[in-house]
């Protein structure tokens, strides 16, 4: 049987502007979030992820105007993340148009507020972000704050406890990995995509077509959520899917 | 035309609005009685969980308004749970009663839950045809194996067959995906997030309106 996958254009971004960085740091402006999140669409990505990439850091999301925007011209789901920390918060980003919303730091200092926020809005709008750094052999580290603060959290435990609270979706970044183009850490995807019964969309490496394929083959992830390949012209998007539906194993939306 | 969206503090309305206006249409948010009664079609969306959804359109006393504008047989689309409310009732966290417009009940996606089938179903899928012609409905022209944005753990078991305009598979499962019963429609997917294909189902819901 095939395996399926969605595709999702990640876009962080910081006052007004789409960023990347390296490891969730060293940021540089790639684009305007409204434009780049309008050519994905167009380009036939399954979805958007937007993340205000300091606001977990000065504790605001300022992204509504954006969301917006987005969501009177791009139809296809919408995730907003980045410094939710208050039912409110949520609330705001549905209410400007999000679909669902990525809930990593608050989640780590009040679990509870995931089980709350669940039980409000539904599972199916609230998506568990881990930001997983490796400490070694088979263990990682849960960090918060946009990748800036350890925890001592081990990301397979955190993934089962997040399930346990409600989330209706795991969205995985991998920090070692993120930024570099140089694959997906395989091994962190596959232990942690069989450990829950949630869909799970993976974050963090992908430079190229084959790694966005070798970790759909190698692992049970349900969606790829991709970045600089695409702010830096490595592939458009409709290559990307094209090629990747010319696997025998893999199927994306055409 | 008047195309209203029941607006009763539930789900992601602004989408629908959108995809609507990208159509050429402005629709009305409104949950009063007399506008919707008026309206040419009524969309009924809806996220989250079926009680809650019951228990808001209760206390906007929208149950027998969508029940009486369902008797004037002017169109209705349901989406998502929307589509769900439709039904006699549902079994998420005990059985609470719907509209009662389509005979059936909502029941948990019948698979065991594991890494290897997981749930939420959150793909997009293909809608296969069942005994209906899509002809003049909403799926009018709709290619076949056209895929559409689902999100949802429970779906909907019709009592008539016949009502099933389109099925879709989840691994061994094949479920109802969209529902007709004379001018009422509903579809399991977002029509709304489903990009150009499901705005041509919007488009199509319109033509039915005029």
């Amino acid at each position: 049987m095939k395996r399926k996958s969605r595709i999702i254009a990640r876009l962080d971004i910081k006052n007004n502007h789409v960023i990347k960085g390296i490891h969730l740091e060293g940021l540089r402006k790639v684009g305007d979030p409204n434009e780049l999140a309008r050519k994905y669409y167009n380009e036939g990505a399954d979805e958007i992820i937007l993340m205000d990439a300091v606001a977990a850091y000065y504790d605001r999301n300022n992204l509504s105007e954006i969301v917006k925007q987005a969501c009177s011209d791009i139809f296809i789901p919408i995730t907003v993340g980045g410094g939710i920390r208050k039912i409110q918060d949520i609330q705001t980003a549905l209410n400007s148009g999000a679909d669902k919303v990525a809930i990593n730091t608050q989640a780590v200092h009040n679990s509870n507020f995931i089980r709350e926020a669940s039980q409000i809005f539904g599972s199916q709008c609230i998506v568990g972000s881990i930001e997983a750094k490796k400490v070694s052999d088979n263990n990682w580290e849960v960090y918060i704050d946009n990748g800036r603060e350890p925890t001592g959290i081990n990301v397979k435990e955190w993934a089962i406890e997040l399930e346990n609270l409600g989330v209706g979706e795991i969205m995985i970044t991998s920090i070692d990995n993120e930024g570099t183009k140089k694959g997906f850490d395989l091994e962190l995807n596959k232990i942690i995509s069989e450990s829950i019964s949630v869909p799970i969309i993976s974050s963090g490496g992908a430079g190229n077509i084959s790694h966005i394929s070798d970790l759909i083959i190698a692992s049970n992830i349900d969606a790829v959520a991709i970045a600089s390949i695409l702010h830096y012209n490595i592939e458009e998007l409709s290559t990307i899917k094209k090629k990747l539906n010319e696997y025998q194993d893999i199927h994306v939306r055409l | 035309m008047k195309i209203v969206i029941v607006d009763y503090d539930i789900g992601n309305v602004r989408s629908i609005y959108s995809a609507f206006k990208n159509q050429g249409i402005e629709p009305i948010l409104s949950n009063d009685s007399e506008v919707i009664l008026n309206a040419d079609g009524i969309v009924l969306p809806g996220v989250g969980a079926y009680s809650h959804a019951m228990k808001n359109l209760k206390k906007y006393n929208l149950i027998n308004i969508l029940k009486n504008y369902a008797k004037t047989e002017k169109p209705i689309l349901g989406i998502c749970l929307g589509m769900q409310l439709l039904l006699e009732e549902s079994e998420e966290f005990g059985i609470t009663e719907g509209l009662g417009l389509i005979k059936g009940r909502v029941v948990k996606m019948p698979i065991a839950n594991t890494f290897q089938t997981k749930l939420p179903n959150i793909n997009w899928s293909a809608l296969k045809p069942n005994f209906l012609k899509w002809d003049k409905t909403i799926l009018n022209n709709i290619s076949l194996n056209s895929e559409m944005y689902f999100i949802h753990s429970y779906v909907a078991k019709l009592d008539n067959e016949n009502e099933v305009l389109s099925v879709t598979d989840f691994h061994n499962v094949t479920f109802c995906s969209a529902l007709k019963k004379g001018n009422i429609y509903g579809c399991q997917f977002h029509p709304e997030k489903s990009s150009q294909i499901g705005l041509k189902i919007i488009k199509n819901f319109i033509k039915i309106c005029r």
